[in-house]
């Protein structure tokens, strides 16, 4: 629910129009693909129908015989190009096998969509045409799919040389499990499939690269998440230095981690752009995007969790199979990674044991998508404890309470090691119960039950956690990752009292201009139209680490924030001057310097900024440039936390679930912008509901993409979701000084089990006790067939079950 | 995607039309709104040499009553014949079935003939057409020539329509406020083509039903009339509509694909059926 009451005047809490919205639905948007320059040229990729093959020979020569076509180039063509392979910046363990992955395949390509060869021409469409006359010589070699194939004896190997297609085992393991198992009056065993998905910003990805060939200089133009980081690893696989590269992210339309990638287009379009000097351009089409942009998930989860007599967790046992697709791309590894220390979630116990292996598979390279590992582990976990509940006899949010984490408990370490600031689990519960009308719900769903009714009624439950704000650069190298994680901001007072700020992360729709410009606007005591937020652009922004991992409020804002009061230090030290007073004497409140005491001794900030830029009377020493730079790392990941609770309407004669009602009560801290939390919280929504009931991608057994365009893979649109009732409780975090916790990935990891939970509860008395996700009606309704057989026995076992 | 290159010309009238496909031949292409061509175009699924755009002939635009038919041209838009006063008056099941054509976007552009023209047993159009018993108006070589719906579809995307062909216009009957109508379109996501659909017109008299005609989208190679199902129900009581609709798959052979194998489209036709007729009758 926005807080409509909130006056929208542009401060910390309020809830102003969008700074971004006015251009973007005029469409006055700068996307990549709208950039023009003199002379472009246009790009094409020749890309493998097969999954894996053997490449013989790439003969270009009849392509550059068509109209308009400029170069052509196969992968041993360009093979000298590289100063190295594409870079995954992740090796989870010392012996992770990790084989070289190079822009375009030289010798064998390893999915379906792997780059073959290349084209540059004068126009987008002979570009295209010209792909048709490039002639390969394919010898088709076993492809492998499936992981648990991928890893049995006498598979065949994705990448041959390497003699195995396990890249890593990660485990992990916290006191004394089997102890834990041994004693345990229920042992609740269950495998999960979180099916692999494909992510849909809205925008394609888009590279365009200007080069100035004298000076060997060049400026590549993209749609990323990460210029900063595309930029250092442009320079490590291209040789050309990074001080001659510039990287922009213009106006990005969307990422969800897609677009946190070094990919092979942008390696190739800066490479062909420095050889012939001209500028360049490529623009993926949606189902080009679907075989070669990073797709996400893609695990199977084997979870045991033992239980005490009254419902209390002693331990869990978790065993992933996560594939990694055909190569390792930037963070791929990495991603179940980020969800291990997660599975034990809101919840205490004795004893954790976690192993994560690695798999290829000849299909697309897999990487982070919204969550990325965090949505895995928590719909295994919340799943699981609906599961156990049933086992158990109990009431799925009683068994929850009898395990989670106090609120008097915090700060709290977990089994995983992963030490919680703040939380109230209780509180947001009990919001989201009220709101939901739990106990009327559970009367109408056994009215229905008795009634026979057609349209059977499911109620489900996720109480999340999840740690975000991917920053604190020990804890990520602790992981073995290959970078750091803080943030780097500047603020800059400009003459006419105007303020710049300068951030290292970039937004792709989050709304970031909006929310800093309230932070900066709310501490200097200046209009919120006054505040201008700069981005994206390597030259403008020369440090940052980017956008991601829901980091952007929790670092780079508090970067802003901290050189904001750096700032009005600086100003103060001047006014104190101006006003022949001391610094400690000095109250800064509503844009103006006063004196304590004496109230009309006092100076507008916008004075004292012009006085700073005359400099005709400062402070010994004082240097009059008003600029303050803070560069952030926090302590601690942060950990929103929150109650989602899903209905569940299934038309038991088609199989059809619809949700009824979603309430979603999160708690993200203070919260600087309620409409564009909100909004972040219905998108991400909609991204988990659409992973429990819509979208799954498809290989066949020859590793043909089944669902490989928009029209085979069901990304639900407005019509097709549910009215969310959303609220919040605030629990600050204690990590950082605004008390703020990430958003932008809680909707997508908390929903997901909640809709699942709640399709299982409306047909587990039909008989039915499982479902794979997507639960699509098909499933439900052969899940209802199967169930009809068996439903006595079940029937009697739920009857025992309650009497335990 | 990016189509192979094309020639394109706008033609003004039918006549110019069967002129410039008569020259082509087998290498030219209609074109109206695109909403079925295009995406062929750009997935390299068909090479046409040159599109000829019907998409501004006044002929084939606009519903005219014809004393019991009216007659719809064929490249009128989806959109226009939603909210065609003619079609609401006469034959509101016209109205109701394409206001579920795709979305807002497709029928502002996609045309009520192109999505008869295209034979896709997916489309919601064809066994629209098929139920109503309307006649298509195809101009040609020789002239123009009536073909019932019953004869127009021949297999999956194809129909009788030849290459020098253009369908102009369709003739449906006005149906009298005795007849009741619903579309049970069964899909997962709004803007999807029907998994199954099935549509069900329904004259009633003195509470029993005088003649049912159901057809079935998505149930073969070509839209389907549910015969067993509707003679089942001509001059029955509403006493048999479960068992009569039990036979709605009868003699179908339905696809499969990763929505649904053919057991599970044949479930959701009789489920489907039972509830249109359902609602035809007021249920």
């Amino acid at each position: 629910m926005t807080d409509t009451a909130t006056p929208a005047t542009g401060g910390i809490g309020d809830a102003p129009v969008r700074k971004e919205d006015a251009k973007l639905v005029t469409g006055q948007t700068t996307w990549t693909d709208n950039i023009a320059f003199p002379g472009m040229t246009y790009m094409a990729v020749l890309r493998s129908p097969m999954a894996h093959a053997k490449i013989n020979s790439v003969d270009v020569s009849a392509a550059l015989e068509q109209p308009g076509v400029l170069a052509a180039f196969s992968g041993a063509d360009l093979a000298d190009e590289w100063a190295g392979p594409l870079p995954c910046a992740w090796p989870v363990t010392p012996d992770m096998v990790h084989p070289d992955h190079w822009p375009i395949a030289k010798d064998e390509a390893r999915y379906v969509g792997d780059a073959v060869a290349v084209v540059v021409a004068r126009d987008r469409f002979a570009a295209a045409d010209a792909l048709e006359h490039i002639a390969v010589d394919y010898e088709p070699l076993d492809a492998v799919v499936d992981m648990e194939a991928a890893i049995a004896d006498g598979a065949a190997l994705v990448h041959g040389d390497h003699g195995t297609n396990t890249t890593y085992t990660w485990p992990f393991s916290n006191g004394d499990v089997d102890e834990a198992f041994n004693g345990a009056h229920k042992v609740v065993t269950r495998r999960f499939i979180n099916q692999r998905l494909i992510p849909n910003a809205i925008e394609p990805r888009a590279v365009v690269v200007a080069p100035i060939a004298a000076a060997n200089e060049f400026t590549m133009y993209t749609a990323t998440q990460v210029p900063h980081i595309l930029r250092l690893m442009l320079a490590l696989t291209t040789g050309v230095p990074e001080s001659k590269l510039r990287v922009i992210a213009p106006d990005v339309g969307g990422g969800f981690g897609s677009k946190l990638n070094v990919y092979a287009e942008e390696l190739m379009a800066l490479v062909l752009a420095k050889r012939l000097g001209r500028p360049i351009k490529w623009t993926e089409t949606r189902s080009e995007g679907y075989q070669t942009t990073i797709h996400g998930r893609d695990q199977i989860q084997d979870v045991e969790a033992a239980f005490d007599e009254d419902g209390r967790l002693r331990g869990l046992r978790v065993k992933l199979l996560a594939d990694m697709g055909a190569y390792l791309q930037l963070v791929t590894p990495g991603i179940p990674i980020l969800g291990a220390l997660m599975y034990p979630a809101i919840y205490k116990m004795d004893a954790y044991d976690f192993s994560c292996t690695g798999v290829f598979t000849n299909k697309t390279p897999t990487d982070a998508y919204r969550g990325a590992g965090r949505p895995e582990a928590t719909y295994a976990i919340e799943r699981t404890m609906d599961e156990a509940a049933v086992e158990l006899g109990m009431d799925p949010m009683d068994l929850r309470r009898r395990n989670w984490i106090t609120h008097e408990e915090f700060p709290f370490t977990t089994i995983a090691g992963m030490t919680y600031d703040s939380g109230n689990y209780e509180a947001a519960t009990d919001k989201a119960m009220e709101l939901f009308d739990y106990d009327g719900m559970r009367a109408e769903q056994q009215r229905r039950r008795e009634a026979g009714d057609r349209y059977q009624l499911g109620i489900g439950i996720s109480t999340y956690t999840e740690a975000c704000g991917i920053a604190p650069s020990r804890v990520l190298g602790s992981l073995d990752y290959g970078a750091g994680g803080w943030e780097h901001a500047t603020v800059r007072m400009l003459p006419s009292g105007k303020v710049e700020v300068v951030t290292g992360l970039s937004p792709h729709g989050q709304g970031h201009e909006t929310t800093f410009s309230q932070i900066v606007a709310d501490t200097l005591g200046v209009p919120f139209e006054d505040v201008e937020i700069l981005h994206g652009d390597t030259k403008v922004a020369p440090q940052g680490l980017d956008t991601y991992g829901s980091r952007s409020l929790a670092v780079g804002g508090i970067a802003i924030y901290k050189a904001t009061q750096r700032m009005l230090d600086k100003l103060k030290t001047a006014a104190a001057h101006m006003l022949e007073a001391s610094p400690d004497d000095l109250e800064f409140s509503g844009g103006q310097f006063s004196v304590q005491g004496s109230p009309d001794t006092a100076m507008a900030l916008g004075n004292v900024v012009l006085g700073v830029f005359a400099a005709h009377d400062l402070p010994d020493g004082y240097e009059p440039t008003l600029s303050a730079e803070f560069t952030f790392d926090p302590e601690n990941f942060s950990f929103p936390h929150g109650t989602h609770l899903c209905a569940v309407e299934v038309d038991t004669e088609t199989g059809m679930p619809q949700i009824t009602k979603y309430v979603a009560v999160d708690d993200v801290g203070n919260v600087i912008n309620p409409q564009i939390v909100d909004g972040q919280v219905h998108g991400g929504l909609a991204q988990g509901i659409a992973q429990a009931l819509y979208e799954e991608a498809v290989y066949d057994d020859a590793g043909n993409l089944t669902t490989g365009s928009i029209v085979d893979y069901y990304v639900p649109g407005a019509p097709d979701l549910p009215e969310y009732t959303t609220d919040r409780t605030v629990t600050p975090a204690t990590s950082n000084p605004l008390g703020v916790k990430g958003v932008g990935e809680a909707g997508t990891i908390a929903s997901t089990p909640a809709v699942v939970n709640a399709v299982l509860d409306a047909v587990r008395h039909l008989g039915v006790t499982d479902l794979d996700m997507p639960c699509s009606p098909e499933r439900v309704w052969r899940a209802l067939q199967e169930g009809s057989a068996s439903r006595d026995q079940v029937a009697a076992q739920a009857q025992g079950g309650q009497h335990a | 995607m990016i189509p192979a290159a094309f020639d394109y010309t706008r033609v003004g009238s039918v006549d110019e039309a069967v002129q410039a496909l008569g020259q082509h031949g087998e290498d030219a292409k209609v074109l109206a709104g695109g909403h079925s061509l295009i995406p062929l175009l750009r997935l390299r699924l068909a090479f046409p040499s040159v599109l000829v755009d019907v998409g501004r002939v006044d002929e084939m635009r606009g519903v005219r009553d014809d004393g019991d038919h009216l007659v719809i041209g064929a490249a009128t838009t989806h959109d226009e014949v939603m909210h065609d006063d003619l079609v609401r008056q006469h034959c509101p099941v016209i109205s109701d079935v394409v206001s579920q054509v795709g979305d807002p976007q497709v029928r502002h552009r996609g045309t009520f003939g192109g999505g008869i023209a295209h034979g896709d047993p997916a489309g919601d159009l064809p066994a629209l057409a098929l139920a109503l018993d309307a006649t298509f108006v195809i101009a040609g070589s020789g002239g123009r020539r009536d073909v019932a719906a019953s004869d127009f579809f021949v297999d999956y995307l194809q129909t009788v329509l030849g290459a020098e062909d253009v369908l102009v216009e369709i003739k449906v009957p006005k149906l009298g406020s005795d007849w009741g109508h619903n579309y049970q379109k069964f899909n997962r996501v709004a803007q999807a083509w029907a998994i199954v659909g099935s549509l069900a017109l329904v004259r009633r008299s003195d509470g029993s039903i005088d003649e049912a005609r159901i057809g079935l989208t998505h149930m073969g190679s070509v839209p389907l009339r549910a015969s067993a199902t509707e003679q089942a129900l001509a001059g029955a009581s509403t006493d048999v509509i479960a068992d009569a609709c039990d036979q709605a798959a009868e003699g179908t052979s339905p696809p499969e694909d990763l929505n649904a194998r053919a057991d599970y489209r044949q479930h959701l036709a009789r489920v489907l059926t039972r509830r249109a007729v359902e609602h035809a009758l007021g249920g």
